[in-house]
Formats: structure tokens, C-alpha cells, sequence
């Protein structure tokens, strides 16, 4: 069998996929990726179908231990991972896949700029969905290897024995996340709101609270006042919601949000930007911007012709060792960041 | 019936009336699979559908969902299953909703096994049912201090609700008894056990 050994965590390891869909009305939260792009990039990098599951990591990332012949494996995000190999130790680059071998140790490294990063392996990881889906819910414990973060001494499964051939794909240039505004599309009860906290909402700047987590990011900012009540009769919620509470502080709802909630939503970021929301961490600022269905709907065909250009346009790369050791000097050199592929 | 938008890839159906809710969740389901949509959440009010913008537009998914709407509301609801949990009357606060409703003991279990309650929806936790609706005598809003930790099994109440916690959990409810059974089961399909629509009946140890 072959497998990735893990030999340390991370601070919060957990496999992912897009999410697992038809069990809202049960209370099963989606979960999934905190930034898809990132995932559907990976996959696209070692050949695997977009919605292949990885490894999320937030905050610092697994060690790991290649016991296969080999592999082949990319990371998107920010995060700085070294590989040692037969006693040297050489920083790999994101955004690109590599090859590794039997006995190689990779350590993925802190994330730093944004909430997580993901790893994927060529072919996937051998495991069982659950519920039709790879995606880990920790609070409920559903998902691969008992719904729980993966820990040190972890065994995860490799369905090939070995890589395949041929060139090692790299992206041909960062990932545009975007950046402005969030853009967000009013409702569903936006008239809980007083004219005043659509208007805040509008302009405001907010920050990111300390408490993010794949649950949502709490907001710092002017208060958003309610005409009345900050409580509905309960009803069903989307990545992206923004649900306000008593205290005028507004949640963005993530991953593994709820799948029904009875605070008032004073609006919901559009899916074309959910993945750079995802991406955010505490501290980082934002404003939003209302916007109506047909931007929402540009945005994102926008944003699936981006993801399908940066697919398109992956360029082979001419050999594995040369082109690390060039990023390995310039790490040293402290020139790499974390998105250069 | 009133449609509202919840972002680009979703839209509320909130009705004045939770059975037809049931109703055009059930319809749904009854039609088998829709072109582009996710997926469905019922609720107390409303429906949330779910759908994927890239594969239907929203004004072409809404005009199907109205169109099952219009069906729907011609009153065939009522496919839910029927369930009996015995439950034992053992809860912690058995005592403080006995005094603060101005009942007996007896009374409260009376009131509460003596009613057939609807699944509203589910939600809070995965398997986790709203039951209602509770009788007027025995509403309460939730306990001042939630407890950080409330056993799986839990048959509690609060408002108009009643419902049995299916994992242990923090919890706000006022809890009366419990019941060993089991509300959710990744192994199983379905895996919660009770859906929206069912009908629940507590039967007392």
C-alpha cells in the first residue's frame, strides 16, 4: 500500500473537498475548502478532476513522510514548503507540482497571508466518501478518518502506486483573487435593517475579528442597527450570508456554517467572491458593495473563465531539480512570495 | 408565498404557513432530479433552494419551483413517517418548567407526551429536529445560562419547540427527559432519522 505518513499535524490539518451537497436539510453542514480556486487549481496541476480532495491546512501546515515509489503533488496557497531529501533540504514552490520520492519529507510549512492552504497528490487519496463527500465536519465528527484533524502518525492512503510521466505542470502566473470591495447582494432581510446600517454597510470599513475560523468571520466595525428585532423565525443559510445578531456585529458564514440560523442576514456575498473571502484572516479589511443579480451573475461566469484560463494556460516545465534550487535561492534571499509559482 | 433572493446561488420561498413548506419540500423530492439543483432546505417558514448559476439561470430555476409551488399547495403534504420515542421523564429542569409554568410535574408530562408534534425542520446540529409545536402552557424562551454541555439524548423544549439533542452539545433548551435513540447515523441513509414532515409522538417510561 502506499501511502503520505504523516509525522506532524499542523495546527488545524483536515481533508477537504468542495463540499458535501443534499444533506442541508438533515443539519448537515457543506464544509468543503475555505478557498476552492485554490483547490481546483491544485487538481489541475497534477491531473486529478476539480473537485479531488486534499489537504486543508491552516496556520502551519503537516510534515509528512512520501512511502510510495513516488508521487506526484502541488500545494496552492501560501504556504513555504521544504523538502529534505537524502540529507538536503530544498524549499519548493507553490503553485506548481513537483515529484517526490520514497523517503522524501516535506514539511509544508507556516501559511502565512491567508486562512489556509491545500496540498493535493496525483490520483487522490484512497479514501471512503462519507455522505458522497471527502469534505471534514470536525464539531460533528463526519468525514474521512473519523471527521477528525488529521494527527501526527496519520496514514493517508495514495490510489497510485506511483507518478505518472510526462511534464511537471506549474501555473503560468499567480492567481488574481481580486481585490475592492466585497461584493455583496442585499437580503434576504435587509429590511430588519434601519436605512442607516444599509447605508454603514455599504461604506463602512470593517476588519476581520481575532475568532475567524471555517465557520465565519466575525467583524469589527460601526454597528449595524436593526429597526427591531435581531431574531426570525429560523430559516436556511448560505456560504456568504451575512447574519447580524443583537450586538450589531456582523457574521460572514464560511464552510461550516450552520445549515439554518435565526438571526436577520442583512445581505449575502456573491459566489465570485466567496473563495477571496474564504481566503481572509483576522486583521485583514474590507468594504463591501451592493450589487444586483446581473452583476453577480457576470462575476462569476468571470471568475469561472479566470479559473479555466489559469487551467488552459499551465506551462510544462523543462525539469524538476534546476528550477528549485533557483527558488530555493531565492528564498534564501527572502525574494520568494508565498504566490510565485 | 413570497420569493426572495439569498445571494446568486440561492432564493427563500417563505410562506405565512409551515405545512406548506413540507409540502413543496416534498413536492420536490417527488419530482426526482432538477436540472442545476444543489439542493433544498425547509424551515420553519420557508424554503431555501439551492441551485448552481452556472448550470441554470435563477429566473428559469424560480419558474420551476413555482410551478411545483402551484401544485404543492393543492394539500397532499402529509407523507411524513409517524414515530413514537419513549422517553423518561428524568430531565434536569423537569422541576424548574414545572414551577415556572405553574404546573404539577405530572402535568408537564402530560402536556408535552400528549401531542402529536411535526418536524419543522432540521438544523442547529446535523439530526438535530424542531419539533412543534409545543402547547401554550408549557413555552418558556431558553434558560438564562445555556449549559456548556448537554447530553446526547436530550428531549428538551423552548418556545413553541421541542426536540432531542442528538449529539452531546452547549444548549439553551429546558431539558426534560431522555430517549436512547439514534438521530444520526453517517452510516445510514437517510442518515438523521427524522425529516421534515414526520410526525413524532413521545410515549413516557
Amino acid at each position: 500500500m502506499s501511502h503520505l505518513r504523516l509525522t506532524t499535524p499542523g495546527l488545524f490539518s483536515t481533508i477537504q473537498d468542495l463540499g458535501r451537497f443534499g444533506y442541508g436539510a438533515q443539519g448537515v453542514p457543506v464544509a468543503g475548502v475555505l478557498d476552492p480556486v485554490g483547490l481546483r487549481l491544485a487538481n489541475a496541476l497534477v491531473g486529478n478532476v476539480d473537485g479531488e480532495a486534499g489537504i486543508e491546512f491552516c496556520g502551519l501546515g503537516p510534515g509528512l513522510v512520501v512511502e510510495a515509489e513516488s508521487v506526484r503533488l502541488a500545494v496552492v496557497g501560501p504556504a513555504r514548503p521544504i523538502l529534505s531529501r537524502d540529507g538536503a533540504a530544498t524549499a519548493l514552490a507553490v503553485g506548481r507540482c513537483h515529484l517526490l520520492h520514497r523517503g522524501d519529507v516535506l514539511a509544508l510549512g507556516a501559511v502565512n497571508g491567508a486562512a489556509s492552504a491545500v496540498l493535493v497528490v496525483e490520483g487522490g487519496f484512497d479514501l471512503a466518501p462519507v455522505m458522497g463527500s471527502l469534505s471534514t465536519f470536525v464539531r460533528a465528527g463526519i468525514g474521512p478518518l473519523g471527521g477528525r484533524p488529521l494527527v501526527a502518525g496519520c496514514m493517508l492512503p495514495l490510489r497510485r502506486d506511483r507518478a505518472s510521466e510526462g511534464p511537471l505542470l506549474a501555473l503560468s502566473a499567480p492567481f488574481d483573487h481580486g481585490r475592492g470591495a466585497v461584493r455583496v447582494m442585499l437580503g434576504p432581510q435587509a429590511e430588519y435593517f434601519t436605512e442607516t446600517a444599509l447605508e454603514v454597510l455599504a461604506s463602512a470599513e470593517f476588519i476581520v475579528g481575532r475568532d475567524a475560523d471555517r465557520m465565519g468571520l466575525r467583524l469589527e466595525g460601526p454597528r449595524l442597527e436593526h429597526k427591531g428585532e435581531a431574531g426570525i423565525a429560523s430559516d436556511g443559510l448560505v456560504r456568504g450570508c451575512i447574519q447580524v445578531p443583537g450586538n450589531g456585529q456582523p457574521i460572514v458564514l464560511l464552510a461550516d456554517h450552520q445549515t439554518v440560523g435565526g438571526y436577520a442576514k442583512i445581505a449575502t456575498v456573491i459566489s465570485a467572491d466567496l473563495p477571496r473571502v474564504g481566503r481572509m484572516v483576522p486583521g485583514d479589511r474590507l468594504r463591501f458593495r451592493v450589487v444586483d443579480l446581473a452583476e453577480a451573475e457576470t462575476a462569476r461566469n468571470a471568475l469561472e473563465r479566470a479559473i479555466q484560463s489559469a487551467r488552459s494556460s499551465l506551462r510544462a516545465l523543462a525539469g524538476e531539480l534546476d528550477l528549485d534550487a533557483l527558488y530555493s535561492a531565492n528564498l534564501v534571499s527572502g525574494m520568494v512570495n508565498g504566490e510565485t509559482p | 408565498m413570497r420569493v426572495k433572493d439569498v445571494g446568486d446561488t440561492a432564493f427563500a420561498v417563505d410562506f405565512d404557513d409551515g405545512d406548506r413548506v413540507v409540502a413543496l419540500y416534498d413536492a420536490i423530492r417527488r419530482v426526482g432530479p432538477l436540472l442545476g439543483l444543489v439542493e433544498t432546505v425547509p424551515s420553519l417558514r420557508s424554503l431555501l433552494v439551492i441551485f448552481d448559476p452556472l448550470s441554470i439561470s435563477r429566473a428559469e430555476m424560480e419558474a420551476r419551483i413555482r410551478g411545483l409551488a402551484d401544485r404543492a399547495s393543492d394539500g397532499d403534504g402529509g407523507e411524513g413517517r409517524s414515530w413514537r420515542i419513549p422517553v423518561r421523564y428524568d430531565g434536569p429542569d423537569l422541576d424548574a418548567v414545572a414551577q415556572a409554568c405553574g404546573l404539577s410535574r405530572t402535568r408537564v408530562i402530560d402536556l408535552h407526551a400528549g401531542r402529536v408534534y411535526q418536524v419543522r425542520m432540521l438544523g442547529f446540529m446535523p439530526g438535530f429536529a424542531y419539533m412543534g409545536t409545543l402547547p401554550e402552557a408549557l413555552r418558556l424562551g431558553r434558560r438564562g445560562e445555556p449549559r456548556l454541555k448537554v447530553p446526547a439524548g436530550s428531549v428538551a423544549i423552548a418556545d413553541d419547540m421541542t426536540a432531542i439533542y442528538p449529539w452531546e452539545s452547549p444548549g439553551g433548551w429546558h431539558l426534560l427527559g431522555s430517549a436512547e435513540i439514534a438521530l444520526f447515523d453517517q452510516t445510514r441513509e437517510p442518515p438523521a432519522l427524522l425529516a421534515a414532515g414526520d410526525q413524532v409522538v413521545f410515549v413516557p417510561l
